[in-house]
Order: structure tokens, then C-alpha cells, then sequence
């Protein structure tokens, strides 16, 4: 595509100029774009959010008690993990503004890495619990009480949500490294890096307010 | 075509993948918003013809109590094709990816949308979600026999393709997602220089405000389809009485998005009545800013009035009472255009080309849908009408009544500008009687029958309802004759008609200023624009653009 390289200008009648905006290069308009797509994940999350709190409002104390089952030590970790990633995802994109490529693409890795490390502690929660025989409709969490069941349906399917959210993080970071090195990436051209640290920041976000929901409920003793 | 003729998005394109020579690769991969509206269009109008025949062979069913064609299974599969089709693949698409697609950039003087790409996307997502919807027909034990609400629990426990439907659902309703991002980030960035918010045609407020509510409220019905989905699949419980679920949660979390989805397709509809009535009144449209303002009220409020399809599931008085309230402020945002669309025709020299005959027909149709909107949001009145024939009436009275008959409007009222041709007005009108008189004896005996009781989506009726059933049969079949000579009519201008000419109905907005069809990039040069849309001076468009639009290079 030939496009127009130096900016298109129209004057009004009083003869000042007016940039005509540039759909291909459009950088306020790809910020734009992208925070609006953080409003539908907002709404998704939020959705499920409804949900949980809906069942927590009725099934106060089987929520507590449930959430007795989950280890607060490994979502503790996990959140910290999951935080120091943030801060590297940030510390990437000034690097790349800054122009220098190779400390930001070590960045990405390191990011990369402590998104991996989240999702193994998160497997290992998982499997613990399924190792006791606690997954959706299994014999052994059906026996429990109606508050139990929904907090582990609830369980289960918000933080499998997230954990696919990580994996896609994992995936367009992997993206960004390669346009990093075929320099579609730049110090001049950054706002795919941006919006991947946005991304981050919302699934980071998420999780905060997972993390007490599902773990600290149980916190000092309730049951 | 003529030698003189000049290149329109018919003869060049740009595509995703870098250059074609096979025509139809050029098509599918297009990223030229004009071509994109397009594809919808073909896809779209293939479904809808589809679903009518699917509502016609329920109403054969219906002719007469007991059985005729079809199993009562049958019949539920039925309407759930035909809901699920009209619905998810026809009128939320609809105007926005079709007229919306094609005009927004016109509309406003850009060159393409904001994200030329992910418009082509939206459309492959679009037909992904077709594709399996159609796949689910015929594996397993048949397309789903739920209705297109989905309720739970019944949609946990049918052995039918249920999955496969609300898959298809969530994959439609990402690609409306992407669309409605798509068309925000458009009109905030890529209006012309000069135009502000409330220089914007109407249609483009509608577009607007539809695409606020696919952004804020399609991720709600994504995600509870979703868990209808895990629910089925892994039994997380969530809607499952047995578990501590509730059944009452999913009818909640469906409307709050499917509640404003139906505004999301009316106010399209509402643009395209207040784009066509200032060019056959010939005279600037009344209350522009009122009618700007009130699409967005109905957005906004529209949110908060889901709950009056709960009114029969046992919610709390005081709930139903804001319920039913904030309905009917909805009604006033409406009202207001309606007054303003009166008044604009008020001692006007109307025109009554096809484009104003469905404006009008509209205007007395989708009345008598609101309306009967109001009579249902009544508490005492709704025990006795829901789920009956009344609400299946009111609600085609909106829908069709409302927004297909704005989409055949716009078909009309567009068609010089898509072809470049111009279509045979006089068949054009017969069409347009034939259907507004189909319409109304297809759906009008369904208000009588829904308030002496007839309930909904029920395969056998006692004897006394069968003058309605029999009345509303023959309705349907003029309406649907008249829809396929319609179509017809359409077709033969698109062969025969005569060469229309940049602006055949003297209208003033901006997509009438460039060639018909329009040029790839539309503008050779984007104008300023420091005045109202609607502008005309003694019958005639105040402003003539195409000179600074097609003007010479060097400026």
C-alpha cells in the first residue's frame, strides 16, 4: 500500500491548517482502539464478578469455608510474581522508547519467564486440589455444601479464565520479541508494546481482585 | 460501463495479503470498507432469506390446530433457527456492518476505518460463527430447541447442539465487538477537519451509540454463554438448582446484554430515518441536537431496563416497580424523535420516492410497536401478557416494523450510491404496499390472540385462536412474496437500471458529493466542514463539494 507520507493539510476559511488524521499510522487512534478493548475484557471479568458476588452474598459462610481449602502461601507468591512482571513489562517499554532494543527485549523475557513461573504455581494449585478429588462435578465436591460447589465451579472457571488470559500474555510477547527484531518496533513506532504492557496490566489487575476473593475471604480465622 | 467511466472500489482494492488476480480473492480479503459492507450484505441477506422460509413452514404449521409438516420438535428447533438466525446473523449485523460499514467514512470524510484490518477480521469471525451455526443443523441430534434466549436450565439439559449454537453466538458476538471498536475509534479520529460532534450526521450518532453498547454489553452475554457452556460440559453448577445455582441468575446476566442489543438495533434504524426524511422534506432536519442527544439517552438507559423480562420469575415488588419506570423513560428519548421526524414533514413539500414510503410506513408501524411496549412494561397487564402471542407482536412490530424496514429502506435510499444505478421506482412502490400490507395482517392478529391468551412458541392451539393463525398465515405469505419481488426489483436495477449520477435524490451529507460507486479511498480531498448537515436552501442543497473534493492536485 502507497500511502501518503508527509501529512495531508486542509485550511478553513480563515485559512488556518488542519491535519487530516492518517488511518495507517494512526497512534492516538490504535490507543484508542485498545482501551476500549480493555473495557470488554472489564466487562467480561466483571461479569463473572457479578456472579461471584451474587453467591457470596448468599452462601456467606460455605465461601469461607471452601476458601479454607485454597493455599493463601502460593497465591500470595503468585500475586508478588505476578506484580514484578508488571514492573518489568513497564521497565521494557521505557527501554524500547529510549531506544534501546536489547535491555527491552531482555525485559520482555524476564516478564516472559515470571508469567510462566505464575502459571506453574497455578498448575500445582490445581493439581492439589484435583488430587483431592475437588473439581467441577466430581464425586467428592457434589457430597459438599451448595456454597462449596460454587465456590470451586467459581474457582475453577474464573482463574482458568485468567490463566488463558496469561497465556495469550505469553503468546503476543512472544509477537512483540519477533517485531522487536524486524524492527516493526521502535523507538519511533511503539504503540504495539504499549498496548501488550496495557494488556499486562489488566491481567495483572484481574488477579488482584481475584487473589482476595477466592483466598483472604477465609483470612483471620472466620471458620 | 462507458469509457468515460472512472474507477470506482469495483475496479481496484486493497487487500490483506498483498495483490490478488483471482476476482473472488480480491473480494474475501478486501480491506476497503465499502467491499467489506458489502460481503456482509450477500451473507446476510442469504440468511435472512433462510429464516423467513423457516417462519413460513411454521406458520403452514400453524394453519390449522394439530399437526400438518412437522414434529412438535421439530417446530422447537424451528423457531430457534429462526430466532437464532434473525437475530445473531441478520439484525444485530444488520445495518451497522452493512450501511455502516459502507457509509461511516463516507458519512464523515475519511478514507476508510480506523482499523481497515480488523474489519476483515470481523467479517471472517462473522462467518466462522455462520459456518458453525450451520454445521450444527445437521451432526448429532439437530440444531438446538431451546429458543434463541437460551434459558437455563433447559439449555444445560437438551441433548440437542446446543454448544455448538452458543459457540457460534460468542464467536458473532466478538466480530460485533470488534465492529463497534472499530466504529468508535473511526469517529473519534478520522472525522473531517471542522466537523465536530454536532456536526456529524444522525446517522452516525446512531452508529455511535450502537457501537458503545456492543463494546460494554456483548462481553456479558459472551461470557454467560460461555458458562452455559462450561455448565453443560464440566457441571461447575452455576445454573443448576442441585448444585445452589439459579436458573433466575442466567435469565438476569442474558438480558442485561440482549436488553440493550435490541437498542443496539434500533438506533441504526433511527439514523437511517433521520439521514433519508431532510432529503425528501428538503429542508434541514428539525431538532438536530434533540435527536443526537436522545440515541444516546436511549443507549444509556437501555442498560438499566432488563429486568422487565423477569416480571413473571418472582423478583422483588420494589425491583419490578424501577423496572417497569426506567422502561418507560425510554419511551421519552424515543418520543422525541418521533416529534421531531413530524415535525420535520410538517408543511414539508414531501417527496414520496421508496426511501420516504418506508420512512412513513415506519413511523406507523414501529409506533404501534412502542407503544404496545409501554402496555407490556405495565406490571398488572404483563402477568397476563407474557409469553404470549402479544409480545411475539410487539416485539415484530419494533424488529421489523422498525429495522427491516430501515434496512430495506436504506437499501433503496442507497442503492444509486452502492451501484450506481438506479432501481425501477414504480415496482419499487408495489413492493413496499406489498409488504407493509403482508406485515400488518401477518403480525397484527398476533395482538389479538396474545390478549385472549395464546401463549408463545406453541407448536398446537385451542379452536378458537384459529382465524388468527389463519389470517396471520396469508399475511405471511404476501409478506414474503413481496419481499422476494423486492430483492427482484433491486436485482433488475443492478443489471438494467439507468446511470444515476453522484447525487440522484438531491441530498446534501458528504457520501452524495463523490462519485456513485464511490471511488477506493473515497476523497481525493477531504473538505472542512464548518456547517450542518442537513442544509437547504429553496428546495435545493445549499452547498455543492464536488468541485474541492475532485479538485486538481496542487492545492
Amino acid at each position: 500500500m502507497t500511502e501518503t507520507t508527509t501529512p495531508e493539510v486542509i485550511y478553513d476559511k480563515e485559512g488556518n491548517a488542519h491535519e487530516i488524521v492518517d488511518f495507517n499510522d494512526d497512534y492516538t487512534g490504535a490507543k484508542l482502539g485498545f482501551w476500549l478493548f480493555l473495557f470488554t475484557e472489564l466487562m467480561l471479568f466483571g461479569a463473572m464478578f457479578l456472579v461471584f458476588s451474587f453467591f457470596f452474598y448468599r452462601f456467606s459462610e460455605d465461601f469461607v469455608v471452601a476458601s479454607n481449602n485454597l493455599n493463601l502461601t502460593l497465591g500470595g507468591i503468585n500475586t508478588i510474581v505476578l506484580l514484578i512482571s508488571t514492573y518489568f513489562m513497564g521497565i521494557s517499554l521505557l527501554n524500547i522508547k529510549q531506544g534501546n532494543v536489547e535491555k527491552s527485549k531482555k525485559m520482555i523475557y524476564i516478564t516472559i519467564a515470571l508469567s510462566i513461573v505464575f502459571l506453574v504455581i497455578k498448575y500445582f494449585e490445581w493439581m492439589a486440589e484435583i488430587h483431592h478429588g475437588i473439581y467441577p462435578d466430581s464425586e467428592a465436591l457434589n457430597v459438599l455444601s451448595k456454597g462449596e460447589i460454587l465456590f470451586f465451579g467459581l474457582y475453577f472457571t474464573m482463574t482458568g479464565f485468567h490463566g488463558i488470559h496469561i497465556i495469550v500474555g505469553i503468546g503476543v510477547m512472544i509477537w512483540a520479541i519477533k517485531l522487536i527484531n524486524c524492527k516493526k518496533i521502535s523507538a519511533k513506532k511503539y504503540v504495539v508494546l504499549e498496548n501488550i504492557a496495557l494488556y499486562w496490566d489488566i491481567v495483572h489487575l484481574v488477579w488482584v481482585f481475584l487473589f482476595p476473593l477466592f483466598y483472604m475471604i477465609s483470612f483471620g480465622g472466620a471458620a | 460501463m462507458d469509457n468515460t467511466h472512472k474507477k470506482s472500489f469495483y475496479d481496484e482494492t486493497h487487500t490483506v495479503f498483498g495483490h490478488h488476480e483471482n476476482k473472488f480473492l480480491q473480494w474475501i480479503f478486501s480491506i476497503d470498507h465499502k467491499r467489506i459492507a458489502l460481503l456482509y450484505l450477500v451473507v446476510m441477506m442469504t440468511f435472512f432469506i433462510i429464516a423467513i422460509f423457516v417462519a413460513l413452514s411454521m406458520r403452514m404449521e400453524l394453519f390449522s390446530p394439530g399437526q400438518q409438516i412437522m414434529e412438535p420438535n421439530t417446530y422447537n428447533q424451528a423457531f430457534t433457527l429462526h430466532g437464532v438466525i434473525m437475530i445473531f446473523l441478520f439484525v444485530i449485523p444488520g445495518i451497522p456492518a452493512v450501511f455502516g460499514n459502507f457509509l461511516l467514512p463516507l458519512l464523515i470524510g475519511a478514507r476508510d476505518v480506523s482499523f481497515p484490518r480488523l474489519n476483515l477480521l470481523s467479517w471472517w469471525l462473522y462467518m466462522l460463527g455462520a459456518v458453525l451455526a450451520i454445521i450444527s443443523l445437521f451432526v448429532g441430534q439437530g440444531f438446538a430447541d431451546t429458543g434463541w434466549t437460551f434459558y437455563a436450565p433447559y439449555s444445560v439439559q437438551t441433548g440437542t447442539n446446543v454448544i455448538f449454537a452458543l459457540t457460534a453466538a460468542y464467536i458473532l458476538g466478538l466480530a460485533s465487538i470488534l465492529t463497534g471498536i472499530n466504529f468508535v475509534v473511526t469517529i473519534h479520529r478520522l472525522r473531517a477537519p471542522g466537523m465536530d460532534f454536532f456536526k456529524m450526521p444522525l446517522f452516525v450518532w446512531g452508529l455511535y451509540s450502537t457501537a458503545w453498547i456492543q463494546i460494554l454489553a456483548t462481553p456479558v452475554v459472551g461470557i454467560t454463554l460461555i458458562l452455559v457452556i462450561l455448565e453443560r460440559t464440566l457441571g461447575i453448577g452455576i445454573f443448576d438448582p442441585s448444585k445452589g445455582g439459579d436458573p433466575i441468575l442466567y435469565e438476569h446476566l442474558f438480558w442485561i446484554y440482549s436488553h440493550p442489543a435490541v437498542y443496539l438495533m434500533i438506533l441504526p434504524a433511527f439514523g437511517v430515518v433521520s439521514e433519508i426524511l431532510p432529503t425528501f422534506c428538503r429542508r434541514t432536519i428539525f431538532g438536530y441536537r434533540s435527536i443526537a442527544i436522545s440515541s444516546a439517552l436511549i443507549a444509556i438507559i437501555g442498560y438499566l431496563v432488563w429486568g422487565h423480562h423477569l416480571f413473571t420469575s418472582g423478583m422483588s415488588e420494589w425491583t419490578k416497580i424501577i423496572f417497569a419506570f426506567l422502561t418507560f423513560f425510554v419511551a421519552i428519548p424515543t418520543g422525541i424523535k418521533f416529534f421531531d421526524w413530524v415535525a420535520t414533514m410538517y408543511k414539508a413539500s414531501i417527496i414520496f420516492s421508496t426511501p420516504m414510503l418506508w420512512v412513513i410506513g415506519t413511523i406507523i408501524t414501529f409506533a404501534i410497536g412502542g407503544l404496545t411496549g409501554l402496555t407490556l412494561v405495565t406490571l398488572g397487564v404483563d402477568v397476563h401478557l407474557h409469553d404470549t402471542y402479544f409480545v411475539v407482536a410487539h416485539f415484530h412490530y419494533t424488529i421489523f416494523g422498525g429495522v427491516v424496514f430501515m434496512l430495506f429502506a436504506a437499501m433503496h435510499y442507497w442503492f444509486p450510491k452502492f451501484t450506481g444505478r438506479m432501481y425501477c421506482e414504480k415496482s419499487a412502490k408495489k413492493a413496499f404496499y406489498g409488504i407493509f400490507i403482508g406485515f400488518n395482517t401477518l403480525w397484527f392478529p398476533m395482538f389479538l390472540a396474545g390478549a385472549y391468551g395464546m401463549p408463545r412458541r406453541y407448536f398446537d392451539y385451542l379452536p378458537e385462536f384459529e382465524i388468527y393463525h389463519k389470517i396471520a398465515g396469508v399475511g405471511a405469505v404476501i409478506t414474503i412474496a413481496s419481499i422476494l419481488y423486492m430483492l427482484y426489483i433491486l436485482y433488475k436495477g443492478i443489471k438494467e437500471g439507468e446511470p444515476c449520477g453522484n447525487n440522484p435524490w438531491n441530498a446534501t451529507t458528504l457520501e452524495w458529493q463523490i462519485s456513485s460507486p464511490p471511488p477506493l479511498e473515497n476523497f481525493k480531498n477531504i473538505p472542512y466542514i464548518d456547517f450542518m448537515p442537513y442544509d437547504y436552501e429553496n428546495g435545493k442543497p445549499k452547498r455543492d463539494l464536488t468541485k474541492i473534493i475532485e479538485g486538481g492536485d496542487n492545492d
